[in-house]
This record gives structure tokens, sequence and C-alpha cells, in this order.
């Protein structure tokens, strides 16, 4: 069994996914604040890979992955780093990026790398399964899940699709916009998961706009994981000691 | 070489697609049907012509620049004169058949991006006419070097939204589009201004466009009952380019030429000759040559023409370029205003920058080729706009 299944093993225990962009606010930072996620109840940790171009993303990680490219962090520095994370971290760990550093970097020693770093997943929020054959296929050869998204403007056909060709589990973007929008949960949420829930047996996790943990306990309601990245990033930045980040997910998880 | 690509998946062989969030695939999808409606539907065309000739003042001349051509002492120079056309460049062409679509779908609220305001102005002035809601994102940067065009907008009821992230310019006016496209999507067309972005923008913008090369091939045919010998256009997103060039896809006699910004020069980083020294890669939603860094970050760009500072390139172009159908050379700064100048003064036309690199391209072709030799350029827009930018690099205070 796979680490993601692992924590999908039993339905009734909710995942808490948690995002930090790979370097932000600098690498020593990662290091710690990754175990402290963990520590707290995350148990499943999205690394983000800074892109010059993070389109789907908002001000807050559009901001944390320009101030990590500043630093001079690259795909091979987040492939050292998860490396590095997985000695002692036991809980799956996830690469978010945008699709051109993996083209670029080549999508073989990719995925082998990320292997052999002990990587368990990947989410490219620009890379729909329309384009995503080449890296689904190298990916699973490497026991890696390829992480697909579904929006609420998706329609059966592409819920479909989209459930059928993602593992691990499906990425469901609680509304339309970009990453740490929205200041409440749209009303169709529940709508939106049970529709794509009539599909599928697959475990769903629900991100963007995650801020609180009542909006937590509202998404555990309905799905399997629930991810939250900007408010994370926010709290990193505001307060720098991590005493609030921590107990920002230790609320979370005792919502769950 | 396929004049009938792209394929159904919007890939031009390797190049193009649909790299975009979730969100938006299904607004692709709906646009893809809607263009293909509107394809099988002649009223639409019908209306769309229309527009193109009695609005925005098409079919615009294939004028000889008789002075230009004696002084290089080679071949003759046409040029399309697409700077005569509504609202100053051939944006208009596009934005018109885009608007039309976008009321067709009952969109009400259009988004655009703009580098050198040309195609933020065509988008307000189809706004305007069509009684459509209009937002355009343009970099801070561009902001401050094309004022005019910022004051264009606004006259003609659109809201310019200034972008401050990464490097101000058109990329980055493209990002804040789709992140508003992303938040918006059930309400509003993105109209994108060039042959670059998801299927199936490329294919759209290029129809559109196509009626520059349509116009060209009739003109010549009827003008001097054969077609040129080479054809020339300033590439930075790549649509006046693809304009003129498609109609001509299958003529193989007639050499299609494209020019990119060589800005500072190709030895450094201060340009955007993304065909000339980029690589393969994803940007905007589609994959094609990209300039980037070793690790795939996209780089910074330069040129003194804002329309053409840009990272990327359109994926047919790349089609193009592997397949030999099309070349692709390079002009710097310096060149593009000998350009500018020249045709300021042997022909009394003054050329918007971004054309100025075709033209420049085409005297130094003209020079090596012989007199019977015919070289058409896309005159792709008027210069009003870059005045300032021109008195300030011939040190010269209006």
């Amino acid at each position: 069994m796979s680490r993601i299944e692992n924590v999908f093993a039993d339905r009734n225990n909710k995942a808490l996914i948690g995002y930090v962009t790979v370097g932000y606010p600098s690498i020593d930072a990662t290091l710690e604040i990754v175990p402290a996620l963990v520590e707290n109840g995350c148990n499943i940790i999205e690394l983000g890979i800074p892109f010059s171009d993070p389109l789907a993303d908002g001000p807050i990680i559009q901001k944390s992955s320009y101030d990590a490219l500043r630093l001079g962090i690259t795909p091979q520095k987040c492939i050292d780093i998860a490396k590095k994370l997985r000695e002692n971290i036991d809980v799956p760990l996830i690469f978010m990026g945008y699709y051109n550093p993996v083209l670029h970097y080549g999508i073989g020693e990719f995925c082998k790398q990320c292997a052999e770093a002990g990587i368990d997943g990947l989410i490219i929020p620009d890379l729909p399964p329309e384009e995503g054959t080449e890296l689904e296929n190298t990916a699973n050869e490497h026991a890696i899940d390829l992480i697909y998204l579904l929006a609420p403007t998706s329609d059966d056909e592409r819920i479909k699709i989209v459930a059928n060709r993602s593992t691990g589990f499906i990425y469901l973007v609680s509304l339309t916009g970009v990453t740490g929008s929205g200041a409440e949960l749209p009303k169709e949420l529940e709508e939106f998961v049970t529709r794509v829930r009539q599909t599928t047996s697959k475990p769903l996790c629900v991100g963007f706009g995650i801020t609180t943990p009542e909006q937590a306990s509202r998404v555990a309601h309905i799905a399997d994981g629930v991810i939250v990245g900007s408010r994370i990033i926010k709290l990193i930045e505001e307060d720098p000691s991590l005493s609030s980040v921590r107990s920002f997910v230790r609320d979370l998880r005792n919502a769950l | 070489m396929n004049a009938q690509l792209p394929d159904e998946m919007g890939h031009f062989g390797i190049w193009g697609g649909q790299f975009v969030p979730e969100t938006l695939m299904p607004a692709l999808k709906e646009l893809d049907q809607a263009y293909e409606e509107a394809c099988q539907d002649q009223g639409f065309w019908d209306e769309f012509h229309t527009l193109c000739n009695k609005y925005a003042g098409r079919p615009t001349p294939l004028y000889h620049a008789r002075r230009l051509s004696e002084r290089m002492g080679g071949a003759q120079i046409l040029l399309k004169r697409e700077d005569l056309v509504h609202t100053g460049a051939h944006k208009i062409n596009n934005a018109l058949g885009q608007g039309l679509l976008a009321h067709r779908m009952s969109k009400k609220r259009i988004i655009a991006e703009t580098g050198a305001g040309q195609h933020g102005v065509a988008t307000a002035t189809i706004c305007a006419l069509l009684g459509l809601e209009c937002i355009v994102y343009m970099g801070d940067e561009d902001i401050h070097r094309q004022s005019p065009n910022v004051f264009r907008m606004k006259l003609l009821g659109a809201e310019v939204r200034p972008v401050t992230s990464g490097s101000q310019t058109l990329k980055d006016a493209i990002n804040e589009a789709i992140r508003d496209w992303v938040t918006n999507v059930q309400t509003t067309h993105y109209l994108i201004g060039s042959v670059v972005g998801p299927h199936p923008y490329p294919m759209l913008v290029r129809d559109c466009q196509s009626i520059i090369g349509k116009e060209t091939r009739e003109q010549m045919l009827s003008q001097y009952n054969r077609l040129p010998d080479y054809v020339v256009a300033c590439v930075g997103g790549g649509s006046n380019a693809i304009g003129i060039f498609h109609p001509f896809i299958d003529d193989k006699e007639v050499k299609l030429v494209g020019v990119e910004a060589a800005g500072r020069g190709l030895k450094g980083k201060e340009h955007c000759a993304t065909l000339s020294l980029g690589s393969d890669g994803v940007l905007h939603g589609s994959r094609s040559y990209l300039l980037q860094d070793e690790q795939g970050q996209v780089s910074p760009t330069h040129s003194i023409s804002a329309g053409l500072d840009y990272p990327g390139v359109g994926p047919e172009h790349s089609y193009l370029k592997d397949s030999g159908r099309a070349t692709y050379a390079s002009t710097s700064d310096i060149d593009a205003l000998k350009g500018f100048k020249m045709l300021c003064e042997t022909e009394g036309i003054i050329p918007a920058l971004e054309s100025s690199h075709a033209v420049y391209h085409s005297t130094q072709m003209a020079k090596d080729l012989p007199a019977d030799k015919i070289i058409v350029v896309n005159l792709s827009g008027r210069g009003d706009k870059d005045l300032d930018i021109v008195a300030e690099a011939m040190e010269i205070e209006l």
C-alpha cells in the first residue's frame, strides 16, 4: 500500500493537507516548517516548486514563489530538500508545480529523481488529462501518483475523465478562482462534491480558499481531505517563530 | 506541411494544445464549439466582413514603396497597409471577430491583455461598438511606455488595470488576465490579442487575421498578376505574421520570413527572439518555443517595442519554423529605429516600432535581390503611439 493509500485507508480519518512553497522564506525554514505541520496534524504535505508565472495562484503564493526564486530555489533544490525531509517524515510528500519546469527538467529524469527522494505524488495545475499522458505514464512507472484537478465548472463528462485518470486522490478546486481567494466557500460546494462522489470512489480532497477551522470542518463533512495553502504561507510570513502556524494547524486538525 | 492544422486537440505537430487549469477547460470547449458553429454560419462571416469593410476600412491598400525600394537599389518592397485600418493596427481584425463571437455566446464582459496598447485599444473599440463591458490588463511598465493608448482605452470606456507582478509587461498582463478569467469564467470572454494561448485561440486569432493575407494574395494577383517572392512580418506573439502568412502556406514559391526583436543584441539576454534562441516550453496554455533559463523559469525579455516584448510565440510559428516553411530572422532596437526613420523619410509613413523591425529586415533583403523580385512587408501598425519612445531614443526633447 502506498503512503497516500494508507492515509485514505480509513475514510473516517480525514486528511489534512498542508501546502508550503519550497524555500520560502528560506531553505532552513522549509526544513523546520514541514515537520512542524506534521507534528500538529497534517498528514499529507504539498511542496510547491516555485515558478516564474504561477497563473493559478493568488497574490500570497505568487509572492512566496517570487521570493523563493530570488533565493535561487530550483526544481533540483526542491528535490534535494524533499529528500532531506523524507529522512525524518513518514507522511506522503507531494510536489505541486507548474508544467514548464518539469518539462524542462525532463519528464523521465524528474520522475526518477522524485521517486528516489521519496516523493509520492505530483499536482500540476496547468496540466489537464488531455495533455498529461506522458507525465502520467512515466510517474506511474515510478509509483508516483499524478493527481488531477476538478473544478466547479467541470461537467459530468470531464468528471468521468479526471476520475478515471487521477491516482492517489482527486483535487477538487472549491471555487472558480485562484488560490487564496474568497472570504466564503461557495454554497454550491456540497452539490459539487456530491456530483463527483456519484462518479467515483476515489478519495476527494478540497482546496482553494479554505482559511478557517469552520470552513475545514464544513469540507470534512463531505470530502476525504482538506487542503490549506495560502493561509499557512500568510501565517509563516506574519510570524516567523511558527507558533501561529502551529496553533492554526492544530485548530484545523481539531475541527476535522 | 499541412495548412489544415491544428488537429482537434489544438496541436500543430508537437506544439500548441491546452495547458490550463481545469476551471478553464469547459470554457475552452464552449468557445471551440461556438466558433465551430459560427464557422458554419454564413451570417457570422457576413457580419465580420461587413464590419471589416464599413467600420474598420478594409481592404487595406497594397502599396509599392517606390522611393524606399530605390534607396535600397534591389528588390521591390510593397507594404500591406494595416496601419491604415481603424485604430491604427491589424489588431482590430481579431477584436472584431472575437467580439462578434462573444456577442453570439452572450458574454457581456470582455477581458483582454495588451502590451503596446494596440490590442487593448482595438478591444475597447469593439466593446464600445457592441455595448460590452471591457477590462484591459496592462503591465505597469507598458502603461508608462504607451500612455497615449492608455488614454484612448479610457476614452472608449474601458477600465485599464495596471499589472505590477513580475516584469510588469505583456507576459504578466496575460497571467493576470488568465487569473481574472479563472475567477469570472461564467460571464466573461477572454479576448486574446495574439495567436498564443490554449486552443482554440491560436486558430481563432489566425482565422480572423488571415483576412490580411487573403487580401494581399488577391491584390498581388490583380495588380501584378503574380504572387510575391517574399512575405515579411514582425513576430512577437505572431498574429500579424500568421495573418499574412497563412493564405500563402500552400504557395510553395512564396518565401515566408518572420522578424523577431533582437533588442540590444542576441548575444546578451536583452532580446525577445524566441524562435531564434528559445527552446521547447509551455507558457500561457500552449507548448511552443520559449525563452527560459536553465531551470525552466521564463526569462525576462527586452525590446524597444512593447508589442514584441514577449518570451513566448504562437505555436503555429514553432511548427512553421520546424517544418522549414517559414524562416525567422531578427532586428535589433537600433536597426528597427533605422527602419522607422527610413520609412518616414522615403515614403511619408510613420510605422509602429513593431512593424519597423520587419521594414528594416526587408530593406536588408532587398539590397541583395534583383529588381524584379517582390517583397511584401506587413506594415502592421502606425507609429503615433511610439513618438515618445523614438524621441527619447534619438535624444530629442518633445
